[in-house]
């Protein structure tokens, strides 16, 4: 499918002159590198453009039809945060209380069952696991709506009411990572040196986990979530998609499927921004709680 | 090591060291430890790798096949019943594995051999070419592969020899990291510097002398990156944006069938349609999981997480 949008929109039949004609209306025809520096400039004042998908005021018609990229994102970036911030309250709580207690009795039914669990959670696309909801407490049972159409006049208890079933399935995909890897930190710590010598000294199991294990093990843990929450993001696309919420992933997917540039765009930008930043925010953790890490060996 | 205490002999240990074993024999007793679930995943990925090779001789129906009846219910002459367009669906479940197995491993492996030879060149000339591809892939994985993919399919339009390709640049930088990492502490060895002593050309040192010696680490991170690519080739022909038609693909059928699962009270198994494909990838996911956490185990020791 090679072209742009203009011969994308118009179709095989466009005659030369009106694609010519689209291309310049839209700033298509100008030098790549210019247009990069402008939309460049422009986003830094928090202009992102217009869309694609609207005209821009032309003879004859009335009004302007231009839609702003802004104006379509805000709304549905409100819906996206709304959705992972609800699954981050859920998942992170119980992925640590999950991960932490499989990790103090290591090998026991209990843990093996957990991880167990959590690696079949991990193994499933979000797709599958949304689905599974999907039949067993939409249609089966219902008691939640198969799709998740939320708009600004919904309130707080409908709003909650109507993305469960996306909440829980981004919870359960998440979950799994984030129970895993502080599993994992967990047993780290707890087979370290200083440990063995809490124990040796005569604490109590309590007083070797609160005291010694946890200081330590915060960091490792902080950073499990802020990766996680980046990875709950990317996730949320394919959820959005399977629940047809109107968040900012189902935006890009649609804005793709359209080759609507400026949307595309801004939409990647948010993703790795956010993206980054979370990324960080776990590097400057990490280096807060173990100063050591400023310094190469 | 010193399972038997008691009857410890020096003079054992040492004959013991003289009859080495050949790979074969080694293969052999690893398999012969071999957990269940490591066995669970073997069986399972070969199943996947038959149906892949001999697709047109398993399935009963061509994969583009379109019959008069769509959504025909499971049984009778379509075992999983007919898709959106009567088209069988049991059929296209094997040729999609195919598909996207085939999809996957060319985009991996081309992910692997980009990441690999980037990454012992830049082990081994640690000055300009190493600032340049390290930090040209840092900046790549800044941003998230689904997302970029996104960006680079809506510029290029979606095809799957474009997602073939993108992916595979994209995995690279795993490969490249890993690969990097490990050939660095190989590069200042001894027999690296004989090999250049010697005048050997670098592919000769690349393929001959570095990399035998890092293929381990790098055989793991195959098989993870394998599920992930999986993973996002199966999101973004969810999305409409991986495989492309009229190739049958998982993830595809199990968009195209997921209104099904409106009926399923009315017929359980028309509820199941869909999940079947969305299930056998995280089959697959978890077989291959499981073979990989049985081949960290016999490579490196790590005992801790495998028990």
């Amino acid at each position: 499918m090679p072209g742009d949008f203009a011969t994308e929109i118009l179709g095989q039949s466009a005659t030369k002159s009106s694609v010519a004609a689209l291309r310049s209306e839209l700033g298509l025809d100008k030098h790549p590198i210019p247009r990069y520096f402008e939309w460049l400039s422009n986003v830094f004042q928090g202009d992102f453009g217009s869309s694609f998908s609207g005209r821009s005021k032309v003879q004859g018609d009335q009004g302007d039809r231009s839609r702003q990229v802004v104006e379509l994102i805000t709304p549905r970036l409100k819906n996206t945060l709304f959705l992972t911030g609800v699954s981050a309250i859920v998942a992170i709580p119980l992925a640590l209380l999950l991960g932490i207690s499989a990790a103090l009795y290591r090998n026991s039914y209990y843990d093996r069952s957990a991880t167990g669990f959590s690696l079949i959670t991990v193994s499933s696309p979000e797709f599958f696991t949304g689905y599974i909801f999907i039949l067993l407490l939409a249609t089966l049972f219902p008691v939640f709506p198969t799709i998740a159409n939320v708009n600004e006049d919904t309130s707080l208890a409908e709003r909650f009411y109507r993305t469960a079933l996306p909440v829980f399935t981004l919870t359960l995909v998440t979950m799994g990572h984030m129970m895993r890897m502080t599993r994992s930190a967990i047993i780290n710590i707890l087979s370290s040196e200083y440990i063995e010598m809490a124990k040796l000294s005569g604490a109590t199991r309590y007083e070797v986990i609160v005291k010694h294990a946890l200081p330590n093990a915060w960091a490792p843990i902080a950073q499990v979530i802020t990766i996680n929450l980046a990875y709950m993001l990317i996730g949320s696309v394919v959820v959005e998609f399977v629940f047809n919420y109107q968040g900012i992933g189902r935006l890009m997917v649609g804005s793709v499927y359209n080759r609507d540039i400026p949307v595309v765009q801004a939409c990647a930008l948010i993703f790795a921004s956010t993206y980054v930043i979370l990324n960080l925010i776990a590097d400057l953790i990490g280096i807060i709680s173990n100063p050591r890490l400023l310094y190469p060996k | 090591m010193s399972e038997n205490l008691q009857s410890y002999s020096a003079k054992a240990e040492v004959s013991n060291l003289i009859e080495r074993r050949t790979r074969f024999e080694r293969i052999k007793i690893a398999f012969s430890k071999a957990p269940p679930s490591a066995w669970f995943g073997m069986i399972v990925i070969a199943i996947y790798l038959f149906a892949a090779f001999f697709a047109p001789l398993i399935a009963p129906h061509a994969e583009a096949e379109v019959f008069e009846k769509a959504y025909a219910p499971w049984g009778g002459e379509h075992l999983l019943g007919t898709d959106q367009i009567g088209r069988d669906v049991f059929s296209r479940l094997i040729f999609a594995a195919r598909n996207t197995l085939g999809i996957c491993f060319l985009a991996c492996s081309i992910a692997l051999i980009i990441g690999t030879i980037f990454g012992i060149i830049a082990a081994i000339d640690r000055r300009f070419i190493d600032q340049l591809l390290s930090r040209t892939c840092d900046t790549l994985m800044a941003i998230p592969v689904m997302i970029f993919t996104f960006i680079l399919l809506s510029v290029f339009g979606p095809s799957n020899f474009n997602l073939i390709l993108i992916l595979g640049i994209l995995e690279s930088t795993r490969f490249f990291r890993i690969s990097r990492s490990v050939a660095v502490g190989q590069v200042v060895l001894e027999y690296v510097e004989v090999a250049k002593l010697r005048g050997e050309k670098l592919s000769y040192i690349i393929f001959k002398e570095i990399l035998p010696n890092i293929a381990s680490p790098l055989i793991v991170e195959f098989g993870v990156r394998f599920i992930f690519i999986i993973f996002t080739v199966s999101s973004l022909s969810f999305l409409g944006l991986g495989i492309q038609p009229p190739s049958a693909d998982w993830a595809a059928m199990v968009r195209e069938n997921a209104i099904l699962i409106q009926y399923a009270q009315y017929d359980i198994t028309a509820g199941l349609t869909p999940l079947i494909p969305a299930g056998i990838i995280a089959l697959l996911a978890l077989a291959i999981n499981f073979v990989i956490d049985w081949y960290l185990y016999i490579t490196s020791g790590l005992k801790d997480e495998l028990k």
